[in-house]
């Protein structure tokens, strides 16, 4: 079954079309990466996901139930995240995660200890106290505390620091390995690659290319640096390489992944002394696409 | 489906009582002490049957209906018919503006700080929010007529009986209730709090307008605002409880358009869409003082007209009062008579206390705008740039005092107009001028206390609002009860010479500017010296 299934989906506000025909499949199990730049229609997305706005076409199927219908029913059985976290200053973030907790209906006391100490959080404190990292803990502490089929997380890391980043991602893993299915949007690309099955990516409110990462690689490009005895020639007629820089007799390239192999083999002539190499990034593959478009800064 | 759309409701609603207790207590508990204090204070001011017919008589006059709603059983005075008659509108309009707080605090002001997006993302129904917020309301109106109504049959005065108190109680409630729906709606019209809280107040005011001009002029005009029915049910006297049916009525109707609007709307989108704005700035607002501006214009226009309305709505009933004067003699007999001056312009230094402290309103609003300002992290955004703390407050303080001026002007210049119009012998501008800008070092006094608060105590420049209401109590109703002196004394407004019957006096002129001086003077040095916080 599908957790997410959306089709064609739309979303204009006014004149603005922040969404043109949205397709989206995510399968139980999976964790999905959703990334884009700011203003592509991540959390538009989203919004309409969590049935808080209205499609304006296409529908948007989450659990199997309509979201903006069957929006209580489904929020059961999910757990949401936002990128920001706004709480009400005059409660304190104990009482702002048993409210939240409390209105899901699942009150799990240990999880929500266990989490509270993994998090760091002080939840004796008033929400208008707390930095965003903070606010953002909190709203992470009662979606994993919860007992969610889905977890739907909006840029869930953002304002955490390098050592919770890796509890968080703990966290994903956990609920992963308990068989939930995770809709993650991020333009964080190190946590999208370290974390996802199947990654779309969305720009300007349009989806521009979908699949596993490993189906995603022939869109990237390795970054090579080569020292060679003999200086190279005739490298700009090797077709897969890009971007190519000189610096004395140290040569950096880029290289389309399937064209590895040919590139390597024209490399060798020239008596290779060092070499290093770079893993494919999604960055790349995201900066080429924002770039090959002509995007808006 | 449909039944999700509630769900959760009863949840939500202990949320919002965890959370406003204090708040909802407060002014629950304030306003029936304020009724109580009041009644029982008429029982000393007015005890024998001959005081009460001649503040009766001092009621029959068209300026007294536009203030307060028409007279009625003034041929037996009773407490109970002053009451309903002098105290009834206005505590209305304190519950309207505590509805109207409570209403959009927890409907758009929740959702413009993404609050109710973490709530709808639960198991919690598409209405349950706007749902509980109603239920809130209705209870807080519910226990306001229970406590005023059981507090005021308490006192065991002869006039208020049980179910005139009951009425008196429900009058208060029906009102908060539809101006809490009214509130409700606009939460659904416009994007922010701000809007929200402005068009709900603005159609209070012009609710108030309405009324004043239809009860002066024509009865079928009084009818268009709900605040004109309210002073229809002649409470104590005659007890018509149709009115406050008509008021809760219309304000279930109100209540359930928004809660339709709600159900079909986007979260955080409003049916009065933003306008897109400037592509970059002017070199007006690239300023600290233009970006002070920029920030309140639209409040600052809306107050100025709603300044210069007020006068002139004020002053159109001169005309009626003076024709009225001619027809009846035994007026003058009876009222405390000042030689040499008109009953028009004894009743001058009145209105203009009453509007000073409207006056005074958006002035501290200009002020406390810093102040809310610093609390939203944002002051430290120009103070990190080569901007002097002197510089950012003096911005909002000049911006202020011009306030101040052109404020009162407008209510001169609105009250001589509308003067000019209807009276056969219009009074002197110089007489309504000097009346109005006589209150000007009054609002300064009140300004300078707002900037040493900001200087000081930041966390309680809120008080401010509290003291305006003192000012506003012992202006308003001091003068029907003639309150001790010394009562008045404590609020600047109290000392001001009630020009044309007083002359106007240098040493109260000078003393209160100098004393505004000093505070400001001080409040400045304060917000040089403390840690900016937030």
């Amino acid at each position: 079954m599908n957790v997410i299934q959306v089709e064609k989906l739309s979303k204009t506000f006014g004149h603005v079309t922040a969404l043109d025909g949205v397709d989206l499949k995510v399968q139980a199990g999976e964790v999905y990466g959703y990334i884009g730049p700011n203003g592509a229609g991540k959390t538009t997305t989203i919004r309409v996901l969590l049935g808080i706005l209205k499609a304006s076409a296409g529908s948007a199927k989450v659990l199997g139930q309509d979201a903006w219908t069957d929006a209580v029913d489904i929020h059961r059985r999910i757990a949401y995240v936002p990128g920001e976290v706004n709480l009400w200053p005059d409660l304190t973030g104990g009482e702002v995660i048993d409210l939240f907790l409390k209105l899901r209906g699942s009150d799990n006391r240990n999880r929500r200890e266990e989490l509270l100490q993994r998090f760091d959080l002080d939840p004796r404190k008033k929400c208008g106290t707390y930095s965003k990292g903070n606010r953002q803990k909190v709203a992470l502490v009662a979606a994993f505390a919860s007992d969610a089929d889905l977890y739907i997380l909006d840029e869930p890391s953002s304002g955490l620091d390098p050592l919770l980043e890796k509890v968080f991602q703990d966290c994903v893993r956990e609920v992963k390995e308990e068989g939930k299915s995770v809709f993650l949007s991020s333009h964080i690309l190190s946590e999208v690659e370290r974390l996802c099955d199947k990654v779309s990516i969305i720009r300007q409110g349009k989806i521009i290319e979908t699949g596993t990462l490993s189906e995603l690689r022939h869109l990237t490009r390795i970054s090579v640096g080569v020292q060679t005895r003999v200086p190279i020639v005739g490298l700009h007629d090797v077709s897969g390489v890009h971007d190519i820089q000189k610096e004395g007799d140290w040569v950096s390239i880029q290289v389309d992944t399937e064209r590895l192999p040919d590139v390597m083999k024209h490399l060798s002539q020239f008596e290779i002394l060092r070499l290093e190499s770079g893993p494919p990034t999604l960055e790349d593959l995201f900066l080429r696409h924002y770039r090959s478009t002509g995007g808006a800064s | 489906m449909l039944r999700d759309r509630g769900h959760q409701t009863s949840r939500l609603l202990r949320l919002i009582l965890r959370r406003d207790r204090v708040r909802i207590a407060i002014w629950l508990v304030g306003i029936t002490l304020l009724t109580v204090v009041v009644a029982s204070a008429y029982t000393e001011l007015a005890s024998t049957e001959q005081e009460r017919q001649v503040m009766a008589e001092t009621m029959r006059n068209p300026a007294m209906t536009a203030m307060l709603g028409p007279g009625y059983g003034l041929d037996d005075y009773t407490i109970g018919a002053m009451m309903g008659h002098q105290m009834l509108l206005f505590t209305a309009l304190a519950v309207a503006i505590m509805c109207i707080f409570l209403v959009a605090r927890h409907t758009r002001g929740d959702e413009e700080y993404g609050r109710i997006e973490m709530l709808r993302s639960l198991p919690v129904g598409r209405l349950s929010n706007l749902s509980a917020t109603g239920l809130v309301l209705l209870g807080s109106c519910l226990l306001i007529m229970l406590m005023v109504g059981i507090s005021l049959s308490a006192l065991g005065i002869e006039s208020l009986d049980w179910s005139g108190s009951l009425l008196y109680g429900a009058a208060l409630a029906a009102t908060g209730l539809f101006f809490g729906a009214v509130t409700a709606l606009f939460a659904q019209l416009a994007e922010t709090t701000r809007g929200t809280v402005g068009w709900s107040v603005a159609l209070l005011l012009l609710a108030y307008l309405i009324r004043a001009i239809g009860d002066v002029g024509n009865e079928v005009i009084a009818w268009l605002s709900p605040l004109g029915w309210i002073v229809r049910s002649q409470v104590y006297v005659n007890n018509y409880w149709n009115p406050v049916f008509l008021t809760a009525l219309a304000a279930s109707m109100v209540f359930a358009f928004a809660l339709y609007l709600h159900s079909i709307r986007d979260l955080e989108a409003g049916f009065i869409p933003a306008r897109p704005g400037r592509r970059s700035a002017s070199r007006f607002l690239q300023t600290p003082l233009g970006l002070a501006v920029r920030l309140q214009r639209t409040a600052l226009i809306a107050w100025a007209v709603g300044l210069f309305v007020l006068g002139a709505s004020y002053g159109s009933v001169l005309g009626d009062l003076e024709v009225y004067l001619e027809t009846m003699d035994l007026i003058q007999l009876m009222l405390p008579a000042v030689e040499g001056f008109s009953l028009t312009e004894q009743f001058l230094p009145m209105l203009f206390s009453v509007i000073s402290i409207v006056s005074t309103i958006p002035v501290l609003l200009m002020l406390l705008k810093l102040n809310a300002e610093e609390n939203l992290n944002r002051t430290e955004l120009l103070l990190a740039r080569s901007v002097s703390r002197n510089r950012l407050m003096s911005s909002y303080f000049g911006i202020a005092l011009v306030v101040s001026m052109v404020v009162q002007l407008l209510a001169v210049l609105g009250m001589w107009s509308a003067g000019v119009a209807v009276m056969e012998d219009p009074m002197a501008f110089e007489t309504i001028f000097n009346a109005g800008i006589v209150y000007l070092p009054a609002i300064w006094v009140m300004m300078g206390i707002a900037v040493l608060l900001i200087g000081f105590v930041p966390r309680w420049a809120g008080g401010i609002w509290l003291y305006l209401g003192y000012s506003f109590l012992v202006v308003y109703i001091g003068e029907l009860l003639q309150i001790p002196q010394w009562m008045a004394n404590l609020s600047p407004f109290g000392h001001i010479p009630k020009i044309p019957i007083e002359d106007f006096s240098w040493p109260i002129f000078l003393v209160l500017t100098l004393l505004a001086v000093g505070f400001v003077v001080a409040g400045f040095m304060g917000y040089g010296r403390r840690d900016i916080q937030g």
